[in-house]
């Protein structure tokens, strides 16, 4: 097949549409640069495509999951498992790789909790021993996390000073919003059992910000916001980018390859217009790969030439290696207390206004792993939704089941009477968790797809049991029962699988050395100077902390690099 | 390139400079997003089902409204749409239908050994009979599992059904999903329920308080 190829030559080529990928057009285009960012999905625009302010009863299937991981109403287009894009695990393996296609990625749905990492974070090796430093600290972070603060806007608090907790740096937050009644007894509980509780920090404006609005209240961030009141790439940084009218967005193009040249330097990438089937090329000065830690590095190792035969960039053969995601667990406990309490609206933003924050820092000889974790809250009454109460029969507070007007008056009576906590851990890059190119199959395009390899440690299954063991205490503390069983050993006491957590990172690793890493600090190819990677794919290691924050802070930073090197003639 | 599509899209956000929402505009806006939404819901036809026999459909309606009556505070399963929802479900995920099917047969045939009649026409006290045999796992017989396994699956999807539906969201007078123009928390009520109270957060909340 013959590739078009387009004339035009940008400064600089984009591939993704999220988070890193909207930063990094925010930034180039707004110094100066010519911008092609490429998009495999489709446009997405919440006011006509969103689902916020809908009632369940506005579908027939009333939310249910049949075509969306996380129900009808969210703003995801994509998932776990994609139509003609399968990807492969090895035997023994499991991984679960979430995309979404569509303009502003996962942006568009994600939780909005936006924790920016501590000093510990970026040198967890010196600390205990395991995984390894980044190259820099968290000083060279900071400007870089305090200018997102600003410019895309985050509710919190600095509760360094009063906590103790180091590890949760001071930020510019705008006023968190009053917790919900339930979050005060929960927090209570944590109080009691010396559990740090405090104000979340979420992408969400309290106050308007940049011509977007305060938040509304409704819960439904994932849906998408009408009033830009939350943080999307869709929303916050692609108009921006687009008012310099530098901008040029392609939706439904699927890349391929990053092309280069005899010289090691990248010329542009090539991709699937999945509109008619063609491949096509646009060409560039400067490529930017922000397509999601995973699709960057399988673009990378699926670039071969004669020069670049392992991949591009990939002399160190680091591309594909040291694949984290997140712990996870979750328990939910059924509060006795909470039942008949005055209903009001507690729908509040979407998602916890507080929070646990690691707390048991620097205990370590203690705890029997390393590296700590935090969790997410949540409960209440919310919109009822598919699934409602269901198992009822199971419920403890409950009579077993029935029917009549017995069980609806049960319905009524327990409905909201229940808070769940979710834990979200540090995992450590290990030699067996790692991604390549499976040999075998392509999906639909005819792109090689990658090939996962996954293997949890002792560390991230005792992280899950402490989890477990945390969120029992804290039940039990408000007087609650834990719904259904606690899982035990046998299932790795309730550790989600690789990857559900969609919190994958470290396949192109950065790192002052060449033989072990594909980027140096500022995100920039070892062996290719005019490329770069703008999503996960450059962390040396996870936190106990969401990546999205920090892949907008080096993104913002690799940008600047970009510009000052091109007023420099450098790349 | 759809260039000029994007930036008329990304155009087409409403203006909003700067502002805060007014309880007038928190209104206007929330009235017009629910307009927006409604226009589907108009001209209703009889529901003709698209999976279940008629026969099936007079079953689940039966069952369905035994399971959700109708009370002093809302009607019953079938006024809430539970029926249609279940029957629509069939085809929407597939995997439900063996479950649904056999266990709606299953149901028949024990009627008919007990009764003579399938559960349609069995009457009133025989429904109770056999709704109490199958309504609570813990206390039921070994030999009814599978019917258990059944009520219980209905007795999900008519929660689903009736409490997501206008009527139910309505019955549990759930106030959400709206504009709130200022979060001001939880109202002293709720608060002292829990015996929880703003005051002790200090200094982290002085500007929303």
């Amino acid at each position: 097949m013959q590739v078009i190829r387009s004339p035009k030559v940008y400064d600089v080529v984009v591939v993704g549409s999220g988070a890193g990928g909207g930063i990094t057009a925010k930034v180039l285009t707004e110094a100066g640069a010519e911008v092609c960012m490429l998009e495999a999905g489709p446009e997405w625009d919440q006011g006509r495509d969103g689902k916020m302010l809908g009632w369940p009863y506005d579908s027939p299937r009333r939310g249910a999951s049949t075509e969306r991981p996380f129900g009808e109403f969210d703003a995801a287009w994509g998932g776990w498992q994609l139509d003609g894009e399968p990807y492969t695990s090895a035997p023994g393996s499991q991984f679960d790789w979430f995309r979404a296609r569509m303009l502003g990625g996962r942006t568009n749905h994600w939780g909005r909790i936006s924790l920016r990492w501590g000093p510990d974070d970026f040198r967890r090796k010196s600390i205990d021993g395991v995984g390894d430093d980044w190259p820099f600290t968290y000083d060279d972070i900071k400007p870089y996390y305090d200018k997102l603060d600003e410019f895309v806007g985050i509710f919190g608090t600095n509760h360094a000073a009063e906590t103790g907790l180091h590890n949760e740096p001071d930020g510019k937050f705008q006023p968190p919003p009053l917790p919900r009644a339930y979050e005060l007894y929960f927090k209570q509980a944590a109080d009691r059992l010396k559990v740090a509780c405090v104000p979340a920090r979420l992408s969400i404006l309290t106050k308007p910000l940049n011509g977007r609005a305060a938040c509304h209240y409704c819960a439904q961030c994932g849906r998408g916001c009408t009033t830009h009141s939350n943080f999307q790439s869709t929303t916050v940084l692609l108009p921006p980018a687009m008012k310099t009218g530098k901008l040029t967005i392609v939706t439904g193009a699927m890349a391929r390859e990053v092309l280069s040249n005899d010289e090691g330097k990248a010329t542009g990438v090539s991709y699937i217009d999945t509109a008619t089937g063609e491949e096509k090329a646009v060409q560039g000065r400067i490529v930017v790969l922000a397509a999601s830690a995973c699709e960057s590095a399988r673009l990378l190792l699926n670039s071969k030439s004669a020069r670049f035969p392992n991949g591009l960039a990939n002399g160190s053969g680091a591309v594909g290696q040291n694949l984290t995601d997140s712990t996870g667990a979750s328990l939910s406990g059924f509060i006795p207390k909470m039942v008949g309490m005055p209903n009001y609206n507690e729908d509040g933003t979407g998602g916890m206004h507080l929070y646990m924050p690691w707390w048991l820092n620097n205990v370590k000889d203690k705890l029997p792993f390393p590296r700590g974790y935090h969790i997410e809250p949540g409960g209440g009454r919310h919109m009822p939704g598919f699934g409602f109460m269901g198992g009822i029969d199971r419920h403890p507070g409950g009579s077993g089941g029935g029917y009549g007007k017995g069980l609806k008056e049960e319905y009524r009576r327990l409905w909201g009477a229940t808070i769940g906590f979710a834990g979200r851990g540090e995992m450590v890059a290990n030699k067996d968790t790692y991604m390549d190119i499976d040999p075998n199959v392509v999906d639909k395009w005819g792109i090689p797809v990658p090939r996962f390899h996954w293997k949890f440690g002792d560390s991230e299954r005792l992280q899950a049991r402490h989890m477990m063991e945390t969120f029992k205490a804290l039940i039990e503390e408000m007087g609650g029962t834990v719904l259904g069983k606690i899982p035990g050993a046998e299932q790795d006491y309730g550790l989600a699988a690789g990857g559900r957590i969609i919190h994958e990172a470290g396949v192109v690793r950065l790192g002052d050395d060449r033989k072990a890493s594909a980027l140096n600090k500022y995100c920039q190819a070892h062996e290719v100077k005019n490329l770069f990677v703008a999503d996960a794919g450059p962390f040396v290691s996870q936190a106990d902390k969401n990546l999205t924050w920090t892949i907008m802070a080096l993104a913002w930073r690799t940008s600047e690099y970009i510009a000052e090197q091109r007023k420099a003639l450098a790349i | 390139m759809n260039r000029r599509k994007v930036l008329k899209v990304l155009g087409a956000a409403p203006a909003m400079v700067g502002i805060a929402w007014t309880e007038a505009e928190a209104q206007q806006a929330h009235q017009h997003a629910q307009q927006a939404k409604k226009s589907a819901a108009a001209a209703k036809a009889p529901y003709k089902p698209k999976y279940f026999t008629p026969h099936e459909m007079a079953t689940v309606t039966a069952l369905t409204n035994l399971i959700i009556p109708k009370d002093e505070r809302s009607g019953n399963a079938s006024e809430a749409g539970v029926p249609e929802f279940i029957d629509y479900m069939m085809i929407d995920q597939p995997d439900r239908q063996t479950m649904m099917r056999g266990g709606l047969r299953w149901l028949d045939s024990e009627c008919r050994k007990r009764y003579g009649q399938p559960f349609v026409k069995s009457t009133e006290a025989q429904q109770t009979e056999i709704c109490d045999a199958l309504a609570y796992p813990a206390k039921a017989k070994p030999e009814h599992s599978h019917g258990v396994r059944f009520f219980s699956a209905v007795r999900d999807l008519t929660a689903t059904g009736f409490f997501t539906s206008k009527i139910g969201i309505a019955d549990l007078d759930y106030k959400g999903n709206t504009f709130v123009p200022k979060w001001t928390g939880a109202p002293k009520e709720a608060l002292d329920h829990l015996g929880v109270s703003y005051e002790p957060l200090g200094k982290w909340y002085t500007e929303s308080m």
